[in-house]
């Protein structure tokens, strides 16, 4: 649900850009803008930083911007506290976590006039899973989850999650290090729901997974997108908004949504509670769902845009009608979104990954 | 230590105070609490769950293995340098300590890239039709990241102690009819142990606890222990669990201190 090259690289000089920040703050008041701050809390590359410059430009507010790799690791930096962040941009089942928990503050529509203008009212729908009464999200992204495959390493095309569990692609399959992806492969299989809690049907997706073990090359999360580029592999677990970036950086990768079903997921910008600059923050997201706005980021992270005047700005037809970054949703009857498990389904799940990386 | 320069080693009590003793204080809380605050050894018991011990056994079988490959490699060079003039074995020295002014992250995510399926070292094995190197995601890359990684604090104590040597001792045993060979077994090796221990101590407790090595090299399907450790505070929010472990590996690092502290008595195979 990110875009992220070499994430080490990145986070070594985002925590650089932090030191920085935290000292040039120290020294003078530069470190605002006349117009305060704000701070975001993001997904790796996952907007244009052009943006956020112009942003700058034109509210004279100055943005802080910091980056998470999951959802996992960004909840309890947010929860603790430990920087008062004003937004994150968290996926569906961490947003419903994040309202039982009370950490979300409710969104005040008449001060982000393009939100309600711009984001299709589907996606608003789709929202409800997890914000019944869209008080407190607005998309930002959202996509499936898929598998890209090499053409010219495979020996016939690939549609089916089940085809990862083939044994002539041993050692070149990569597979999602993420817990609710991993075993949603698996119990998509089996045909159960990937919301399930039911101890057998979860003792048997983790043994499926345990027995795909030995053919994984390697178990990542943002290196599979340059690990497929560079053909390292045959086939990988992806999220749908790399297929384009993907395809134009190596034409034989295909990306197809599995037979048996997939995730759709919306990622969506949230204010949090006790947010210090809240004003701020309603100008920074409704600045975001401008057309124009939009439409950059989507050039530039290539993950699907709930935006639909900046959708109808996108040029290139082919893009603009892709199968790919804008599917028919209601051509699946086999989707699903993940929803909060509660606290002890998180750490039941996290119990059964764990099994499944040690083994 | 005259009381009058004591103030002298405020900034550093400060210092530890803060970094170290208190966060250790935070460990040893949560390592010995539960989510609702009440006292529990279930965090620390945790270590003996099957996926936990062979985690733990692991990370002790790899890092074991490369302190050994460590020693073997460090001590020939350590006696090479310690009989060198002064001015060239600094050069090799700095030439040792010069990759370490480098990130130690980005050493390691080149060593990714290097062993890679279509890597530069498979590309030039290819090239000279050898068959390709098919390390990397297993144990043993991960022991090559920790060896590579870990190696220069090896060597240093070991050429500390061995440069401390007097040459007399060497020449009397020599002059006695010792053979070069009896002379290393009885004299140098055995005065060469404070540097040993404490070489094998700063080797052996980073492997073990380490967690970036395993997962840019092992592909994330070994898991050791700092791996189960990281996942727990970064992944799964569960600090006590984390923290618990946590306190276990440090009873390994207590070992090692104890036999550093029983055959280092006078610190000769420091650092500095």
């Amino acid at each position: 649900m990110k875009k992220y090259r070499l994430h080490h690289i990145k986070q070594i000089s985002v925590t650089l850009a932090l030191l920085l920040s935290v000292i040039l703050c120290g020294c003078s008041s530069a470190g605002k803008g006349v117009n305060g701050q704000v701070i975001v809390y993001n997904w790796g590359e996952y907007i244009d930083p052009e943006t956020i410059r112009m942003f700058e430009e034109e509210s004279g507010i100055k943005v802080i911007y910091d980056e998470f790799e999951t959802n996992e690791s960004m909840y309890p930096k947010v929860e603790s506290g430990a920087v008062a962040y004003d937004i994150a941009c968290p996926s569906d089942y961490m947003i419903s976590r994040m309202i039982q928990n009370g950490m979300l503050s409710e969104l005040d529509y008449a001060k982000m006039p393009n939100a309600r203008k711009n984001i299709g009212a589907q996606y608003f729908e789709q929202s409800r899973g997890f914000d019944p009464d869209n008080k407190y999200a607005i998309p930002y992204c959202w996509g499936t989850v898929g598998i890209l495959y090499n053409k010219t390493m495979v020996e016939e095309p690939i549609t089916r999650w089940e085809q990862l569990w083939d044994e002539k692609y041993a050692d070149n399959i990569l597979m999602q290090d993420s817990v609710r992806d991993a075993f949603m492969v698996s119990e998509k299989i089996c045909g159960f729901s990937m919301n399930t809690l039911d101890p057998e049907e979860l003792e048997t997706a983790k043994n499926l997974l345990i027995e795909q073990k030995p053919l994984i090359q390697a178990y990542v999360v943002d290196q599979v997108r340059d690990k497929m580029i560079g053909e390292e592999a045959a086939i990988g677990v992806i999220y749908s908004g790399e297929a384009i970036y993907t395809q134009r950086e190596n034409p034989n990768l295909v990306y197809v949504i599995p037979e048996e079903g997939t995730n759709v997921w919306i990622d969506a910008w949230v204010i949090l509670k006790n947010a210090p600059n809240k004003e701020n923050a309603e100008k920074f997201i409704d600045f975001m769902c401008r057309e124009d706005i939009a439409l950059m980021n989507f050039d530039y992270i290539t993950y699907s845009t709930p935006n639909e005047a900046a959708r109808n700005l996108i040029e290139d037809e082919d893009i603009r009608n892709s199968e790919i970054a804008f599917p028919d949703l209601s051509r699946y009857d086999n989707l699903e979104t993940y929803v909060y498990l509660g606290e002890e389904g998180d750490s039941l799940y996290n119990e059964l990954w764990k099994e499944v990386k040690a083994y | 230590m005259t009381s009058k320069n004591k103030w002298l080693s405020a900034p550093y009590l400060f210092w530890s105070a803060v970094f170290i003793i208190i966060p250790l204080g935070m460990v040893l809380y949560y390592g010995l609490t539960d989510r609702t605050g009440a006292f529990t050894i279930d965090n620390i018991m945790a270590i003996t769950s099957a996926g936990h011990a062979k985690s733990l056994r692991l990370a002790l079988l790899l890092s074991f293995i490369s302190t050994i490959v460590c020693f073997l490699l460090a001590y020939p060079l350590a006696m090479i340098l310690a009989n060198m003039k002064v001015k060239r074995h600094n050069f090799i020295i700095l030439i040792f300590i010069l990759p370490m002014w480098m990130n130690f992250l980005l050493r390691t995510l080149a060593w990714q890239t290097l062993l890679e399926k279509n890597g530069v070292i498979n590309h030039i094995l290819s090239f000279l039709h050898l068959p390709a190197l098919k390390i990397i995601n297993t144990p043993a890359a991960i022991i090559l990241g920790m060896v590579y990684n870990f190696l220069p604090f090896m060597v240093l104590p070991l050429y500390n102690a061995l440069a401390k040597i007097d040459t007399n001792v060497i020449n009397a045993a020599r002059d006695l009819g010792a053979s070069h060979f009896y002379t290393f077994i009885r004299i140098i090796l055995p005065l060469s142990v404070p540097g040993i221990i404490s070489g094998i101590t700063m080797v052996f407790i980073p492997a073990l606890t380490t967690f970036v090595i395993s997962s840019l090299l092992g592909g994330g399907k070994l898991l050791l222990i700092g791996d189960v450790i990281e996942q727990e505070f970064t992944r799964t929010s569960n600090w006590h669990l984390g923290s618990g472990l946590s306190m276990v590996l440090m009873i390994f690092i207590l070992i090692n201190m104890v036999l550093s502290a029983i055959f280092d008595k006078e610190g000769e195979g420091s650092m500095l």
